[in-house]
């Protein structure tokens, strides 16, 4: 259970989707112009991500791996589809988000309306992939995986409302004028991947 | 008979247009500093020059290739569910690249580690299917994808070159920093290790080339 903890807040703010491996920056650039456009990307983003990281767990550990389809027939222990990750893996996000985005649109219009726009965005988003291929690297198990996308989640949820609340401030002040809109959020983020450094020094 | 055949083509293969369309990337539209795509993998990879190398030409073959096949079929994919079909045909190329690095290039791909799999994700590739291949010929598509991935590689390999020789010392890992300096107190500076060096190292490059380039300074 401690060891749970440990990875929830590590995966949270030691190893930060964006302020460590740079994950999503695409979308983290293009929509953190205003906190509640943020927030409802990040919130869509913690939502595919804690659905999508498990189930592609499951097929990794059910239908890839070397051995994973003995059940069918023991000739077939022997055969190995890792290879097949990249396709299942993206299929799987891409599928998902299809089914929630119909889901939410039947079931709660009023979410549809604001998550609605960012819902396709978060198939190509690179934190969602990631979460996935560092599960498949680092050989969690169920549990593991599920504490990890959900802390990953709320890391991408964190550093994107930040980046907003900073943004909507900085429309105040006097830029150079090349340096106005990415130049300076590209630097604003490295000073706060350089804050996010400091949590490196805690032991779990 | 064939050969003049062969050079007609040949001369309209590299027509004024299609010269265009693969400078553009690398200066006026370059796809990290003005289109804002596929930073994600632009700041992870840079530490050293030559995985900063491999993964560009990664993703130069992938994008040049996508971006062909997708031209190819685009006339049969429909609207609906054109991104599933985009994101099957990128990954597989990827899977392709993937397994040709694990086998000639292991201890590269070990470093790479999941970035090799984030090409697929790259916006750089989704962006250009979707702005360019989608409604343009083959050839001319295939020259983009190489234009918009040697763009990319460009920035990659100026921040790794920079984060190697300050951060270790290094240019494709041989000392370049003699013994002697280190003698007389020179330090390699430990903070071009880190991430947030490439996040400082991109801001300056976008401060540079757009107040060189007056034209893009108001592109958010």
């Amino acid at each position: 259970m401690e060891h749970l903890l440990g990875m929830f807040i590590k995966s949270i703010f030691i190893e930060n989707a964006i302020f460590a491996f740079f994950l999503g920056m695409c979308s983290y650039l293009a929509v953190s112009k205003k906190i509640k456009t943020a927030a409802g990307l990040g919130v869509a983003v913690i939502f595919v991500m804690v659905l999508t990281t498990p189930l592609n767990y499951l097929i990794l550990t059910y239908m890839l791996k070397e051995g994973a389809l003995a059940w069918i027939h023991p000739s077939l222990a022997t055969v190995d589809l890792t290879f097949l990750a990249f396709i299942l893996f993206i299929s799987t996000i891409a599928g998902a988000v299809q089914l929630v985005e119909m889901i939410v649109e039947k079931f709660s219009p009023a979410l549809y309306s604001s998550l609605g726009i960012f819902l396709p965005l978060i198939t190509v988003n690179c934190s969602i992939l990631g979460a996935s291929l560092f599960m498949q690297e680092r050989e969690y198990n169920f549990s593991e995986t599920l504490v990890f996308s959900t802390g990953t989640g709320i890391g991408f949820f964190l550093s994107i409302v930040l980046l907003a609340a900073i943004r909507e401030r900085l429309r105040y002040s006097k830029i150079p004028e090349p340096l106005q809109g990415l130049g300076i959020a590209m630097i604003i983020t490295g000073l706060m991947a350089m804050a996010f450094l400091s949590f490196s020094g805690i032991k779990l | 008979m064939e050969e003049t055949i062969e050079k007609k083509k040949k001369e309209g293969l590299f027509s004024k247009k299609n010269r265009e369309v693969i400078k553009d990337p690398l200066d006026g539209s370059n796809p990290i500093t003005v289109q804002i795509l596929g930073v994600c993998s632009a700041l992870a990879v840079t530490v050293q020059i030559k995985p900063a190398i491999i993964m560009a030409l990664g993703v130069t073959l992938v994008t040049a290739f996508s971006n062909l096949i997708i031209s190819l079929i685009r006339n049969s994919i429909p609207n609906r569910v054109r991104m599933i079909v985009q994101l099957i045909v990128v990954a597989t190329l990827v899977t392709i690249v993937d397994q040709l690095l694990k086998a000639y290039m292991f201890d590269v791909s070990k470093k790479l580690s999941v970035f090799v799999g984030l090409i697929i994700t790259n916006c750089i590739v989704m962006g250009r299917l979707e702005a360019f291949a989608f409604s343009q010929k083959p050839w001319p598509s295939f020259l983009d994808g190489i234009g918009n991935g040697i763009g990319y590689g460009l920035i990659l390999i100026t921040v790794a070159f920079i984060r190697e020789l300050l951060g270790s010392g290094k240019i494709f890992g041989t000392q370049v920093v003699p013994q002697w300096a280190y003698d007389h107190g020179y330090v390699n500076n430990g903070m071009m290790m880190l991430p947030p060096s490439a996040l400082f190292l991109i801001g300056i490059i976008i401060w540079f080339h757009r107040s060189r380039n007056k034209k893009l300074t108001n592109i958010s």
